[in-house]
């Protein structure tokens, strides 16, 4: 292709753009409210999903030693543990740790009478999971290690953790579905009317000479300029509202901040720019190149 | 697909469109032409002519390989249109110029950008464009017009850019469906001057037409289809009509 027929090509589609206001417009409001809803839902879900995994990060599972148990057995145990794919991190505990810690945690200066270590056999490991779903495979396979003598989990707080994931990940899927499909449906609606006022233009074209290239490039290039439009308003509109909603959040429910961890605006961008841009430039481009195909056959 | 090597079967070398015993149904089953013959040499000036549903269309919509016969073959230039596949039809169609009764115009676009536009479908160079589109504005006689939209244009006008943007990338042949159809008769005797001066260029003319004026003021060949069939093909002939 020469490079003023690409330069020709590009500025045809943006011209197409500006002759048919009307329905671009109708295209860029369709594309920017399902990607506005999608930003939305993907804001909160976000938020929702890292809470839950603030939540997951403090649950551990805490491995006591066999009585008279070797410090190289502990660092044995430590290692194994260490390179499992499940663990996050671990944290060794030592009995005269656990004593201090319970000591300055519920004794204070009572503590006195005590001449030797009452938890002298308590040495532990704590150990927080990447995903709490695997808690119950780790416990059980750090029973079956020799040295250990018991394992201490919370096995509710794990299943209702882990069952809310799983809840979050299918509502998700099935709401992005269900916005997406309306996306297309309603994107290939608006461009089938675009094309079918321009079916002239296209006959004519491939009456002088034509390729299915030449004829379909400017309407293709219009689709994802669309698309790129449609998905950079709502961007635009969820920057400005991200912020406020949260400060308002903060602001009127103060217990929530303390409690809970809201991502900012830069980390829910992070995914939500690449993946809206991307549909939106997905569903231009789909949505013209499908349309187009149709009046091609002249 | 090229023919050369079986060219000399099918066409002589002064021939241009070889018709071989061509038939086109539909899905009716009706046949809008039957058994059709019609050889047409370089530089002919040829008149298509007979009343609705005679199979002009039909004819047309072949020869611009926008349909293929049911049977028989077609061949125009180095092309066997029954064999060119899909992918090859912009390059045939870039040797055929097409003018329509409607003009078929780009509304959106001044006179100067319709021209261009069908060079540049043809990928031709931005400054060979500059020079080729004012020489063909000036020869259909609207070299001060460039920058009309069509709505500002009269019929004949707007005819002339249509003659125009199908001869800017230069076509052996030209097919023009009705051009007359929409215009007043002094405007059609203007046409018809114009696509004469043409055909005296060299481009090969082939001409549908109910107009029977034109046809005898003319003197061309005449080729005179009923129901499909072709009923005379007439050197210097004049238009026959039904009853």
């Amino acid at each position: 292709m020469r490079i003023s027929t690409f330069f020709y090509t590009l500025w045809q589609g943006i011209k197409n753009i500006f002759r048919n206001k009307l329905f671009s417009l109708a295209s860029i409001a369709t594309i920017s409210a399902c990607l506005f809803l999608f930003g939305m839902f993907y804001s909160i879900l976000a938020n929702f999903q890292n809470i839950v995994k603030t939540a997951e990060e403090g649950v551990c599972v805490v491995v006591f030693f066999d009585e008279g148990i070797t410090q190289k057995r502990i660092d044995e145990i430590q290692e194994i543990i260490r390179r499992r794919a499940e663990v996050s991190s671990i944290n060794y505990v030592s009995a005269d740790a656990a004593w201090e810690q319970f000591k300055s945690e519920y004794l204070g200066d009572y503590s006195d009478g005590f001449t030797e270590n009452p938890l002298a056999n308590d040495s532990n490991i704590e150990i927080y999971l990447n995903d709490v779903s695997m808690q119950s495979a780790l416990v059980t396979y750090l029973e079956s290690l020799p040295g250990v003598r018991e394992v201490k989990r919370s096995e509710l707080t794990a299943l209702t953790l882990s069952n809310a994931n799983k809840l979050i990940g299918y509502i998700s899927l099935g709401i992005i579905a269900i916005l997406l499909a309306v996306s297309v449906f309603l994107i290939s609606n608006t461009v089938t009317i675009g094309i079918s006022v321009r079916k002239e233009e296209i006959s004519i074209m491939k009456y002088i000479g034509a390729t299915d290239f030449f004829v379909r490039a400017p309407f293709v290039i219009e689709g994802i300029l669309i698309g790129l439009v449609g998905a950079a308003i709502p961007l635009g509109i969820i920057y400005f509202v991200y912020n406020r909603a949260l400060n308002f959040i903060t602001g009127q429910f103060s217990v929530l901040s303390s409690l809970l961890n809201f991502l900012s605006i830069e980390e829910v961008f992070r995914i939500l720019v690449p993946v809206s841009l991307g549909i939106g430039v997905g569903i231009g481009f789909f949505g013209s190149f499908t349309t187009v195909r149709k009046h091609l056959r002249v | 697909m090229a023919f050369s090597r079986r060219k000399k079967k099918y066409m002589e070398d002064d021939e241009v469109i070889v018709i071989d015993n061509v038939s086109k149904s539909y899905q009716t089953g009706i046949y809008a032409l039957d058994n059709i013959n019609i050889r047409i040499k370089k530089g002919e000036f040829v008149f298509i002519v007979g009343d609705s549903g005679s199979g002009k269309s039909t004819l047309i919509k072949l020869l611009l390989r926008e349909l293929t016969p049911t049977e028989g073959g077609i061949y125009v230039m180095n092309y066997n249109l029954n064999k060119t596949p899909h992918r090859k039809i912009p390059k045939y169609r870039r040797n055929i110029g097409v003018v329509f009764q409607d003009f078929r115009l780009l509304k959106d676009r001044n006179v100067y950008e319709n021209v261009a536009f069908a060079q540049r479908i043809v990928q031709v160079p931005g400054k060979q464009i500059r020079k080729n589109v004012p020489a063909i504005l000036a020869t259909v006689g609207l070299a001060g017009k460039y920058k009309a939209k069509p709505d500002r244009l009269s019929g004949g006008e707007q005819q002339r850019v249509a003659i125009a943007r199908a001869l800017v990338n230069r076509p052996s042949i030209l097919l023009a469906d009705e051009p007359t159809g929409n215009l007043d008769p002094r405007n059609s005797m203007e046409i018809m001057k114009l696509l004469e001066e043409i055909n005296e260029a060299g481009t090969t003319i082939i001409m549908v037409t109910h107009n029977k004026e034109i046809v005898n003021a003319m003197q061309k060949r005449v080729i005179t289809l009923r129901r499909g069939v072709v009923v005379s093909d007439v050197e210097r002939g004049v238009y026959v009509d039904e009853d």
